[in-house]
């Protein structure tokens, strides 16, 4: 997917995260996280695989945790995306590109 | 079409904001028989795409420990409620609740879209079930269409706060606006052999008003209730479990109507009550509300 403009998906309340996707050359990913000595290596795992199932190649991505599941990190980042691509509302490929 | 889950115990249904990772994550942990993640009024406009992705991963990765997973979806006159749809079907929601439903053709709709979205997810025809939420006047006059509108339903939801507001007046605390709706719809619901669910108590503060409404409305015949927080399930479990009185004479009620009717009597006493045929189905209710609820684990039903 092409990331089109700058989109935020997430807020920063508890077991949430606030993640902005801009446009980039490659993937540059940024992390921040109350819990990064511990969960810094999965949160990056389950980012990267997220833009990847997405067909995203180039992006620079934030990620603000606040102690969010694997599943809501990836919802954040595939809204973030899919708002970044204008396309966030309807037909999505739910388990398609969104697993 | 006999859904093997379409008249399973639901006594509360704990309505839950889809926009809120927080809320969603874990509220099996307060055992209510049914959650229903909203994806209408808790949902701001600007962020209905985001709830949609919280709520397939939640429906698809998040163990619910045997919770009925109910899913608002946002209204027929929204440009929202076929991605919706498609969500819940994807994702695997038990029953989807249709809101500001006023007649069968607003079941016929939503239901030929769930249809067309079980094809397209690869999903058992007929495995999501629905449910409609009646909050006008033309939608409470219009309830035994709605009960008998399809196989999928499994019953219907009044809606206070919209309702009293068509009826022009509001919630009072007393019950008296709600009156006509409820009696209307527990009759319609009974009539057409599906569950009715009564609207939520919003006031946390008045526990004590809450169990008097809730004892109301299973007095009334309804099955269960909306609610909005963890602290009301177990006063709504409370009154709809049989109690083990009730549970005892139910299971001598049963037992004496089978034993007489083979003798050829009709009517008798049962601790000192007149007991005949019109009470067999009620014992037997509230024994399989007993065994649903655990708390029976006899051989009667």
């Amino acid at each position: 997917m092409e990331i089109k403009h700058t989109a935020v998906a997430g807020t920063m309340e508890s077991s949430d995260a606030l993640v902005t996707i801009e446009n980039g050359d490659g993937i540059q990913l940024s992390i921040t996280s109350p819990v990064i000595h511990q969960f810094g290596n999965r949160i990056r795992a389950v980012v990267l695989e997220t833009l990847e199932n997405l067909d995203v190649r180039n992006a620079a991505v934030t990620v603000v945790d606040r102690g969010a599941l694997d599943c809501t990190l990836k919802a954040r980042v595939e809204g973030a995306v899919f708002r970044a691509a204008d396309c966030s509302e309807h037909g999505i490929p739910w388990g398609g590109g969104v697993k | 079409m006999n859904h093997p889950n379409k008249k399973r115990l639901r006594r509360s249904m704990m309505f839950l904001n889809c926009q809120k990772p927080a809320l969603i994550k874990d509220p099996y942990i307060y055992k209510p028989d049914s959650i229903m993640l909203d994806l209408e009024d808790a949902v701001a406009e600007n962020q209905k795409d985001a709830a949609r992705f919280s709520l397939f991963h939640a429906l698809r990765e998040i163990d619910y420990h045997g919770v009925e997973r109910v899913v608002r979806i946002n209204g027929l006159d929204t440009p929202h409620w076929r991605e919706d749809v498609r969500v819940c079907v994807a994702g695997g929601a038990d029953v989807i609740r249709i809101p500001k439903c006023t007649c069968a053709n607003d079941v016929h709709v939503v239901e030929g879209a769930v249809l067309k979205a079980e094809e397209e997810f690869g999903r058992e025809k007929g495995s999501t079930l629905l449910m409609a939420a009646l909050e006008s006047c033309y939608g409470v006059l219009n309830c035994l269409e709605i009960c008998k509108s399809s196989d999928r339903l499994i019953g219907v939801a009044l809606s206070g706060g919209d309702y009293t507001k068509d009826l022009q007046t509001h919630i009072t605390g007393t019950g008296v606006e709600l009156n006509g709706a409820r009696q209307m719809m527990i009759i319609a619901a009974r009539a057409a052999g599906v569950q009715c669910f009564d609207t939520v108590f919003t006031n946390l503060d008045d526990m004590e008003g809450f169990r008097r409404e809730t004892e109301m409305i299973h007095s009334m015949g309804f099955d269960g209730k909306s609610i909005i927080n963890p602290r009301q399930i177990p006063v709504v479990h409370q009154v709809f479990t049989p109690t083990q009185k009730d549970i005892i004479f139910a299971e001598k009620v049963v037992r004496e109507i089978d034993t007489k009717k083979a003798q050829g009597i009709g009517v008798f006493t049962v601790d000192g009550k007149m007991i005949d045929i019109a009470f067999y189905d009620g014992a037997k209710r509230t024994l399989m509300l007993a065994k649903a609820a655990g708390v029976y684990g006899g051989d009667l039903i």
